[in-house]
């Protein structure tokens, strides 16, 4: 139980978030981490449309997340704490370094990236943010799904997109 | 009904759900070129939200489905919807609802249909 899922995700809360995780690990809270959607009601409203009403959902800040970290640790049900790039995550990792694995949900294509997975497409400098996180000494995994296996690092940046 | 009053829309969701809704409206009417189908696979929300805006600008829809209410597509529909009001979005599309849409029923109608399609069916007595 309590928030032991971080996850990098550019979609942030979507089908497989909500119905994909939310219902085979029970979630019961998700804490959305992005200082854009933070400062917007709008943005938070159109989140809250896609969660059920039994799922609690928190906007944080990346300053805000770290100071409610231990409270979320603390809450008896499970939580997934959801950001949208590796830069917001290695941000919040600096100030909560006891995160101790990170999961990469969903980064998709855009200009400059190169496909990895066929959910993972990342440009150089964002898989040197992933291996400098890896050095810190986070578990950096890639799993969209709670079926699909946990894909280590390594073999993300060796992948070809077709994985 | 002429052919550019006739209903159009664009058909949105997770993998090949979009396609597979589109083709077999196809095979049942004949009308699936009405509809154009967009899939979110391996897209950020920003293309997606340029799929859906593209589609509708290609077919002339006003009206959007998709499939799951919590789904990106939805969340990216949504935000086209802000700034584009006269598009109408319906979640949570099934075959019935695209039948009874692309048949000339009005959205309301169309989703009516969907919910009155949607049930279980009891085993016969004495099977």
């Amino acid at each position: 139980m309590a928030l032991d899922h971080f996850r990098i995700d550019d979609r942030l809360i979507h089908g497989q978030v909500v119905v994909g995780w939310g219902q085979p690990c029970q979630l019961g809270f998700l804490v959305l981490v992005d200082d854009a959607v933070v400062d917007s009601e709008w943005e938070q409203e159109l989140y809250k449309m896609g969660v059920p009403p039994e799922m609690d959902l928190y906007f944080d800040s990346v300053e805000s997340a770290a100071r409610r970290m231990a409270a979320y640790r603390e809450d008896a049900r499970a939580g997934m704490l959801l950001v949208g790039d590796i830069a917001t995550m290695a941000a919040l990792q600096a100030k909560v370094p006891d995160i101790h694995t990170v999961t990469i949900g969903g980064i998709h294509h855009k200009e400059g990236r190169r496909p990895r997975l066929r959910y993972v497409f990342l440009t150089p400098d964002e898989e040197m943010e992933l291996q400098a996180l890896a050095a810190k000494g986070v578990t950096v995994i890639a799993q969209d799904v709670p079926t699909a296996p946990p894909i280590p690092l390594v073999d993300v940046l060796a992948g070809d997109g077709t994985g | 009904m002429t052919m550019s009053d006739a209903p159009r829309a664009v058909v949105a969701g997770h993998g090949r759900f979009a396609e597979g809704l589109v083709s077999a409206v196809d095979q049942i009417t004949g009308l699936g070129h009405l509809l154009t189908p967009v899939s979110n696979s391996g897209m950020a929300p920003a293309a997606i939200d340029a799929a859906i805006r593209e589609a509708l600008t290609a077919n002339g829809a006003k009206v959007v489905f998709t499939d799951l209410p919590a789904g990106s597509c939805t969340a990216c529909a949504r935000r086209l919807l802000k700034g584009s009001p006269e598009v109408t979005l319906v979640t949570g599309v099934t075959l019935p609802t695209l039948l009874a849409f692309v048949m000339g029923a009005s959205v309301e109608e169309a989703v009516a249909k969907g919910h009155e399609a949607l049930g279980s069916v009891e085993p016969p007595r004495g099977a």
